[in-house]
């Protein structure tokens, strides 16, 4: 359910950007989504092919860039991708102790516009 | 075809009205605190026991968000605190819009502590900035020691860690360390309270936990 608030946001976001810059047609947008948030792309994907109709991002590809999160054993040292669910120890020495960092990013990164019509 | 860099949060309009509340809830004097959880954590029952142990000069309040009912909301009342209701007709989290509609009527009676319980939910809670100050995550016994490990995002966002229903935690083969791993992997910083609402064991420093962030704010 929560893909379509997060579908919306990313079309105004994009669309928002697309009238600033003059444009009337969004190619693509590209998205950064960290590893840990609970997105799913072809859901976004689903829920932005019905709200962008009749949009000046209609038609547009919506391509997802995943930034994993990082964990690192405070023992050995070893850094590695932290996917859910979580390891509970470190692949490399077996360590219980690890920090994961990141994953929790969610912005909108850019988009390509049509220069036809940005006059 | 051209590439403009927009680097922007996807629900930075979410964002934007959060700080609005934010500025609100700072200007009536209030500390507001987003309570999230799965749906049967406790998160009602955590509300109803930290409201009793309240100091009698620290006014709680509440904001009940549920899909639907006001089966929560009834229950504040009977406890004589000051409450209102959002339904989010199915949407799974509270945000910001939705917290800005309570606001006016709840800072109207001046409440000191703010409580807002969000939707039942250890996905996406965390993504939609409320204008809080604090995130708590309550997890319990039942659900098991493995929740820090399946939803690292929400216990990542917390500023504080509840585990309710300590009293039956061997009942559940809760195993109490790893728990604590995983939330420290995660989140070095939040505290963990081990507690139970039924028994009352650990409220004690989770409340006075609680009242350092007001007196800090």
């Amino acid at each position: 359910m929560h893909e379509l608030p997060i579908t919306q946001g990313i079309l105004d976001t994009a669309v928002s950007a697309a009238q600033q810059a003059g444009t009337h047609r969004i190619l693509a947008i590209d998205l950064a989504i960290g590893g840990l948030s609970g997105v799913v792309d072809d859901s976004v994907q689903f829920y932005f092919d019905i709200l962008s109709q009749g949009t000046l991002a209609e038609g547009a590809t919506l391509r997802f860039r995943r930034l994993p999160a990082t964990a690192t054993c405070l023992d050995c040292g070893a850094t590695f991708a932290a996917i859910p669910p979580l390891a509970p120890a470190c692949p490399a020495c077996g360590s219980p102790a690890l920090r994961v960092e990141g994953g929790r990013e969610f912005y909108v990164e850019s988009i390509d516009i049509d220069d036809d019509d940005s006059g | 075809m051209t590439t403009i860099a927009v680097e922007q949060r996807i629900l930075n309009a979410n964002d934007q009205i959060a700080a609005q509340n934010r500025a609100d809830l700072d200007a009536a004097g209030a500390l507001a605190v987003n309570v999230m959880a799965s749906p049967g954590a406790g998160k009602t029952s955590l509300i109803l026991a930290t409201a009793a142990r309240l100091p009698a000069d620290v006014r709680p309040a509440v904001i009940e968000g549920d899909l639907a009912s006001r089966i929560d909301a009834d229950a504040m009342t009977a406890a004589g605190i000051d409450v209102v209701q959002i339904n989010t007709g199915g949407s799974c989290h509270l945000d910001a819009p939705m917290v800005r509609t309570a606001l006016p009527e709840l800072l109207a009676g001046r409440p000191d502590l703010l409580f807002i319980e969000n939707v039942g939910n250890l996905i996406c809670t965390a993504e939609f900035a409320l204008g809080s100050h604090l995130n708590l995550v309550v997890a319990s016994a039942p659900e098991g020691h493995d929740k820090p490990y399946k939803y690292p995002g929400m216990f990542a966002a917390a500023d504080a860690v509840v585990l309710n229903k300590a009293d039956v935690l061997a009942v559940f083969d809760f195993d109490l360390p790893f728990f604590r791993r995983g939330l420290a992997m995660v989140n070095p910083h939040a505290p963990l309270f081990v507690l139970s609402c039924r028994t009352g064991d650990g409220l004690d420093a989770w409340v006075a936990w609680l009242l350092a962030q007001r007196d800090r704010k």
